[in-house]
């Protein structure tokens, strides 16, 4: 393979898709299979045939268009086609799209989604620029979108430093939640000693109702190895790990058949695009433990050890898999290399805020009329957020707080429904950016119910290394449950507050240090209803009887 | 050529060997810091949080057993902030299982009753957890209690490290993590464990202790760890 073997097939494959009448393509992602995506695709096609256009309609299994609570999705384009959405299909929806648009040439008002909608264009898609519109089992599809096009022109006309360099200048930060700043991060591998480098994506994304990770996973993985693949000549690697969580089997199905085709066409293997270098790709599936997102737990794991958190120093670019220099990153994180290298540093630097650069995935959940997975601008507020990408709060009811960060994150009430999303403002207010899960809430929530919803989860995904979160985690959750039962005093509430400081400045690694936040920032903002579950009489700080 | 640092600890100056880590350098200037997973010849494992001091320009307490020391270090240990954390860390552990002393095989010769003691814990905030644990009697000499396993793995690791038989390991996870013998077979049956009772010796609570030994008869010899490797590194042994 070389850089004109790579038009070649870029060109034959837009060649094709121009001499067919039309696509239609289908969301083959889990939320849109588990809504009954796999009939409708099949109806389509059924219906195609019974119709005799098999050869001008082409029905393609793509990835996720965003909009997941009204799937399946479907869209219908082609060259001198209007780009149609319909969501909410059903089998017969399908049958009547073929007849009445495909046909007919009538669009199916009945399930039209209005593509002008906010939810539409206040997005904007570039790790997800693919998902949605190419087949993640076909590289053809990739290579026609600059599939690999960055991969080739970094090879050929970069340096590693100068890859590093770019990745820098472009601002990108870790989308794992930290914020670290990539290009650093990179530098450092790089120029750490060690025969043998590795390169790592975490795939293990398990806050709950997030799901970023495993959209990219699913939607365009050839986008994650090119990422992967950048970062492995940039930091001199020859080998790298996709740890993707056992919960994703269809993920792990997509990318298993992207390395082996990518390793065919020789975008990945040995001496990729004709020159020097070599790089590997293997996927690690994890065990269903949420620390194994933790780096150093993660590491352990892909070396087949029990998967618990080793404190840092030593950090994992001097010593991380096998004691050898590793670059660990974020999928979503590997999902940005590609276009930065593509379209240059300073294009991807005008996009966010000053110190956070680029867009964000968010998986927004809870309730908010369109619930899916957005892509959006660092530095958008969160009221575009809800109110315009999400379409507001079902039933007529009022915002009351937003979590973000998952079991490490925290809430953010209304009236500060107007701070740009970015690491640093999400910090301040106590809650942290972490991987992208978004869950908003209305007036019924009870916050004390939330944080102790976040505060069972860490309990059980503690790994029991450290006394302060294997312990701490289970008394605080014993603590607001009896709160919750209105058996807690107001010096349980003073112990709790304690108990959450000493868990968060002691606890080995970030799970246990940020277990705590849950709570800590619902008390900032909501403290009047944790006060108004106290044992009565015992509210504002008046010891109960059985206290004193 | 061994490098040397100077750091200063409590105020004072102190020198020591890049490859020390701040609690080898805090042991040797003779201040009092408690511990539980340590142990002298064992790989350390950082889980206790006993042993956390102030390290300036660090967000957070560090875990003095495994911090590297660093030259121009600034370190304390004994701030009212870190006394008080420790003395949480020690009530939350005797209100995870079942630590009562008075009827315990090692009363009087616990490490964590001494960490208790010396960290003026009179009383424990939290609610006891009280876990219905087991306790294998199978093995012939020993007896191994979970209600009075403080998770250290101090036995997985001698079990591992010294005696090289791994028959010790943990299982489970967060508040239901125990320590198991093999794939968690009762230990008397365990083939791979050669009864050589260093699990035993090191084990900081009455958790393995040698049957028969009723409360208060258990003593443990903590140094022979510190022997067998000085023993083996300098090859004083021939047999």
């Amino acid at each position: 393979m070389n850089r004109i073997e790579l038009q070649a097939i870029a060109d034959k494959e837009i060649e094709r898709q121009q001499e067919l009448k039309c696509r239609v393509l289908c969301c083959a992602s889990t939320a849109c299979l588990s809504s009954g995506g796999q009939e409708v695709r099949k109806a389509l096609q059924d219906e195609l045939k019974a119709a005799g256009l098999t050869k001008d309609v082409q029905v393609v299994a793509t990835g996720c268009k965003g909009l997941c609570s009204r799937g399946p999705v479907v869209e219908v384009t082609g060259p001198a086609q209007e780009r149609v959405l319909y969501a909410n299909v059903t089998a017969e929806a399908a049958q009547q799209i073929v007849r009445q648009h495909l046909v007919g040439g009538q669009p199916v008002n009945d399930y039209r989604l209005d593509a002008d909608s906010p939810f539409f264009t206040k997005q904007v898609r570039v790790v997800l620029s693919n998902s949605g519109i190419v087949d993640p089992e076909r590289i053809e599809d990739y290579i026609a979108r600059q599939g690999y096009a960055a991969l080739g022109h970094a090879l050929r006309e970069m340096t590693p430093e100068e890859v590093c360099l770019a990745i820098r200048r472009s601002g990108l930060r870790g989308r794992g939640g930290a914020g670290y700043a990539t290009g650093l991060k990179w530098d450092l591998v790089r120029k750490a000693d060690g025969r043998d480098k590795y390169v790592i994506a975490n795939g293990d994304e398990g806050d709950p109702g997030a799901y970023m990770d495993r959209t990219l996973m699913e939607s365009d993985p050839h986008r994650v190895l090119e990422g992967m693949a950048l970062a492995g000549y940039a930091v001199g690697a020859e080998q790298g790990f996709l740890y993707v969580r056992g919960e994703y089997p269809l993920a792990v199905k997509r990318l298993e058949r992207a390395i082996k085709a990518a390793e065919r066409q020789g975008v990945l293997g040995s001496r990729i695009f004709d020159s020097n270098f070599n790089f590997r790709v293997d996927i690690r599936i994890g065990a269903g433990a949420f620390v194994c997102g933790e780096e150093t737990a993660l590491m352990s794991s892909i070396m087949g050890r029990r998967g618990e958190p080793r404190p840092r120093p030593p950090y994992p670019a001097q010593s991380g898999l096998w004691n050898s220099p590793t670059l660990i990153n974020n999928v979503e994180t590997f999902g940005n290399i590609a276009p930065i290298i593509l379209n240059g540093p300073e294009w991807y630097a005008a996009m966010g805020t000053e110190k956070s650069k680029g867009t964000k995935i968010f998986a927004l959940t809870g309730n908010v009329n369109n619930t899916g997975l957005i892509e959006v601008p660092m530095g958008i507020t969160l009221r575009e957020i809800v109110f315009e990408i999400g379409g507001g709060i079902p039933d007529g009811r009022t915002f009351k707080a937003a979590q973000t960060g998952g079991p490490s994150g925290g809430c953010i009430p209304a009236e500060y429904l107007d701070t740009p999303v970015d690491y640093e403002s999400l910090t301040a207010l106590g809650s942290m950016m972490g991987s992208g899960g978004l869950i908003v809430m209305d007036d019924q929530t009870s916050m004390v119910d939330v944080a102790k919803f976040y505060m069972e989860f860490c309990m059980d995904e503690s790994c029991g290394k450290c006394v302060p979160c294997r312990v701490g985690t289970a008394q605080m959750h014993r603590l607001l449950s009896r709160l919750i039962a209105g058996e807690a005093s107001a010096a349980d509430l003073a112990t709790l507050e304690e108990l959450c400081r000493m868990v968060k400045a002691l606890s080995l690694c970030g799970l246990g240090q940020s277990a705590p936040n849950p709570i800590l920032s619902t008390l900032k903002y909501f403290r009047a209803e944790y006060e108004a579950r106290l044992k009565s009489g015992a509210a504002h700080g008046a010891p109960s009887q059985e206290a004193a | 050529m061994e490098t040397v640092v100077t750091l200063t600890l409590n105020g004072e100056m102190v020198s020591a060997r890049a490859d020390q880590t701040l609690l080898d350098v805090i042991r040797e200037q003779k201040i009092d810091l408690p511990t539980l997973c340590h142990m002298q010849g064992l790989s350390e494992r950082g889980g206790c949080r006993l042993c956390v001091v102030e390290v300036q320009g660090a967000p957070r307490p560090m875990a003095a057993c495994v911090t590297p020391v660093t030259e121009g270090m600034v370190v304390r240990t004994h701030t009212p902030e870190l006394e008080h954390q420790r003395r949480l860390v020690v009530e939350l552990l005797l209100a995870e299982r079942n630590h009562v002393c008075a009827v315990c095989v090692v009363n009087g010769h616990c490490d964590l009753q001494w960490a208790a003691a010396k960290l003026g814990v009179a009383s424990v905030r939290y609610e006891y957890l009280h876990p219905d644990l087991t306790m294998d009697a199978s093995h012939a000499r020993f007896v191994l209690d979970h209600n009075r396993c403080i998770l250290c793995t101090r036995c997985v690791r001698v079990c591992d490290e010294v005696e090289g038989a791994h028959t010790w390991d943990i299982a489970g996870r967060g508040i239901k993590t125990r320590v198991i013998t093999d794939l968690s077979r009762p230990w008397g049956d365990s083939p791979s464990c050669t009864s050589c009772g260093k699990c035993v010796q090191v084990c900081p609570t009455g958790a393995l202790f040698e049957k028969g030994a009723t409360v208060a008869e258990m003593t443990k010899e903590r140094d022979f760890v510190g022997w067998i490797i000085r023993g083996r590194t300098k090859r004083e042994w021939t047999w």
